[in-house]
């Protein structure tokens, strides 16, 4: 199971980001995680946020550059040696990982982690026969 | 005479050729003779101009004086792309000894032939502007112009060799080799780019040179744009004579007008060529002293000799008396362009270009504007590039790699490194009717 994610296109300059978090603010959008990936010149901000659709159309309509993609998220214990071990299990399945990005879980007191596979479906089988969790958007949006 | 304003000349006013000096009424007959023996070979040579004279109904015979340039047709750059390769030569293909080229707005040159006797009166046009900038058979002087398709390095070579004076045919770049040569060669006029002449200028100010290594007495230069500003600049700092001369491959390359020893503006070669002033849009003549596209007609080229060819330059004329003794037509500095042609660091370059490097990258081209700086010495230029929805990705890889892309067609299509931003759709200025896609903030402009 995948998650949607969106991705939007930054200019590196004063109100930028910010006008982006006013726009998904104004729609009553609540942000669960986000992740910048920079140059001096532009950047790629990608959001997880419970209402992608919605979330995607109001900042397409508002002018923003913006990508939905799947991206693959799995529970890992929030200590040390918990994402190394997610890591190993990719890598001997041989798939590259293009980003990764990681928040903590409230409720479980766990951390998720957010990939970019080549791969997705290989990712997540390996990660499955592992034994190990791949977050659904019920689990990952769900409020206790 | 009233010469009172202008300022008593730094070298000798001299003249290369006795033709030169003809005064106007005389310079005006020639200039009919060989107007209607143009129309006249023209008419039985080249295709285009025989369907042009006989849709206009014109012959040789209508040619009676020199104000008959006006019933003649314009010849366009567009004019000489659609005839490409070779479609305005006059000759046949073995009277041709030497092909140029310009740089034009499809990545395809412009190509100009040259007979034996076009190179002999190639050579005299420059000797004319190098010797009234006081180069003389005794002196040494260094091309450091790109030798090959560029008329520039050819044309001030030759033009040396006339005089009699040692060429040092040093071509453009490496830096670091022309200095070498300048020195160890006491080298005492050297033709290269405003854009040189200041960078040795730095050199001295920072110390890494010596100006008593250096024998130089004067410069030529060209092929980017400059200002009296600069020229001000690089006599002072340099303590060289300037010269301002005015060319280009079309109408024959480096020669077409040159400076006298006073300066008053580009003497026109005018027994070989006939200069036109006009509005560019009402194609209409201006009056001398007002501003307007330069037009030329090459009236003894015979290998490809073009009747009144829009340069898009735009410059002024004046016919005023000069106390050199020439009475021919000057022209001011160019003071811009009436396309939207660029030249960046001596290679013109055209917007659409750009557009044509988007292309190639992405099916439909994206929106884009140019922005053209000279921090320092040399000529840099930013393309913006507007993101289109099917270019983006959430991988700063992909993005990275579109960028590089960008880059590489531009380079490949301009020769020139631009630097590529990419910025989000609909962040560009975007303009009512012919779009202005070029932002230049190099301070040219002549005070």
């Amino acid at each position: 199971m995948k998650i949607n994610q969106i991705a939007v296109f930054l200019q590196n300059k004063p109100g930028h980001l910010s006008g982006i978090c006013r726009t998904l603010c104004d729609q009553g959008i609540n942000i669960v995680t986000l992740s910048l990936a920079d140059t001096q010149q532009f950047g790629i901000l990608r959001l997880i946020v419970k209402d992608w659709e919605r979330a995607a159309r109001s900042l397409e309509a508002a002018g923003y550059l913006v990508q939905i993609r799947e991206v693959v998220a799995t529970e890992v214990d929030d200590r040390p040696g918990g994402m190394a071990e997610v890591l190993d299990i990719v890598s001997a399945a041989g798939v590259n990982i293009e980003y990764v990005y990681a928040f903590t879980f409230q409720k479980h007191n766990r951390a998720v982690l957010v990939f970019r596979f080549d791969n997705a479906d290989k990712a997540i089988e390996a990660i499955q026969a592992a034994g190990r969790n791949v977050l659904t958007p019920v689990d990952l949006f769900t409020e206790e | 005479m009233n010469s009172t304003n202008i300022a008593k000349p730094l070298v000798e006013n001299a003249v290369w050729q006795p033709e030169e000096l003809l005064e106007r009424p005389a310079l005006e007959i020639l200039q009919t003779q060989r107007l209607r023996a143009l129309v006249e070979r023209l008419g039985k040579r080249v295709p285009f101009y025989r369907d042009a004279f006989a849709r206009l109904g014109i012959s040789a015979d209508d040619i009676r004086s020199i104000d008959d340039i006006r019933r003649l047709p314009f010849t366009t750059k567009s004019d000489l792309r659609e005839n490409y390769p070779l479609g305005f030569m006059a000759v046949p293909r073995e009277d041709v000894v030497r092909f140029h080229g310009s740089s034009g707005t499809t990545g395809r040159p412009t190509f100009v032939g040259y007979t034996r006797a076009d190179l002999d009166l190639w050579a005299n046009l420059c000797a004319r502007f190098l010797y009234a900038g006081g180069l003389r058979k005794w002196h040494t002087a260094q091309v450091s112009f790109g030798y090959g398709l560029f008329t520039g390095g050819f044309g001030l070579h030759q033009g040396i060799e006339r005089i009699g004076a040692s060429v040092v045919p040093a071509s453009s770049g490496n830096t670091a080799r022309q200095l070498i040569l300048l020195q160890d060669l006491a080298v005492e006029y050297l033709i290269c780019t405003p854009s040189y002449a200041l960078h040795l200028i730095e050199g001295i100010h920072s110390g890494t040179l010596d100006r008593n290594s250096l024998s130089l007495k004067g410069m030529f230069l060209g092929s980017e744009p400059w200002t009296e500003d600069m020229r001000q600049r690089i006599e002072n700092d340099l303590g060289v004579y300037v010269e301002n001369n005015y060319g280009l491959s079309e109408v024959m390359g480096p020669g077409v007008s040159g400076e006298c020893a006073y300066r008053t503006g580009m003497h026109v070669q005018e027994d070989h060529f006939i200069v036109e002033c006009i509005d560019p849009e009402t194609l209409e003549p201006v009056a001398d002293g007002e501003e307007g596209e330069l037009v030329f007609t090459s009236l003894s080229r015979e290998a490809f000799p073009l009747i009144r060819y829009r340069t898009r330059d735009i410059a002024s004329l004046t016919r005023k008396p000069c106390p050199c003794g020439r009475h021919t037509a000057r022209m001011g500095r160019i003071a811009g362009r009436s396309d939207d042609m660029l030249i960046i660091r001596g290679v013109n370059v055209f917007p659409s270009q750009i557009e044509e490097a988007l292309l190639r990258v992405k099916a439909t081209a994206p929106h884009y504007m140019i922005e053209v700086d000279r921090p320092r010495t040399l000529d840099e230029v930013t393309v913006r590039v507007e993101l289109q929805p099917a270019m983006f990705s959430d991988s700063m890889a992909e993005l990275s790699r579109i960028r590089d892309q960008i880059s590489a067609s531009i380079h490949s299509v301009t020769g020139l490194n631009m630097k590529v931003e990419l910025v989000p759709p609909n962040t560009l200025t975007r303009f009512e009717g012919k779009s202005k896609r070029v932002t230049d903030h190099r301070i040219l402009q002549q005070g």
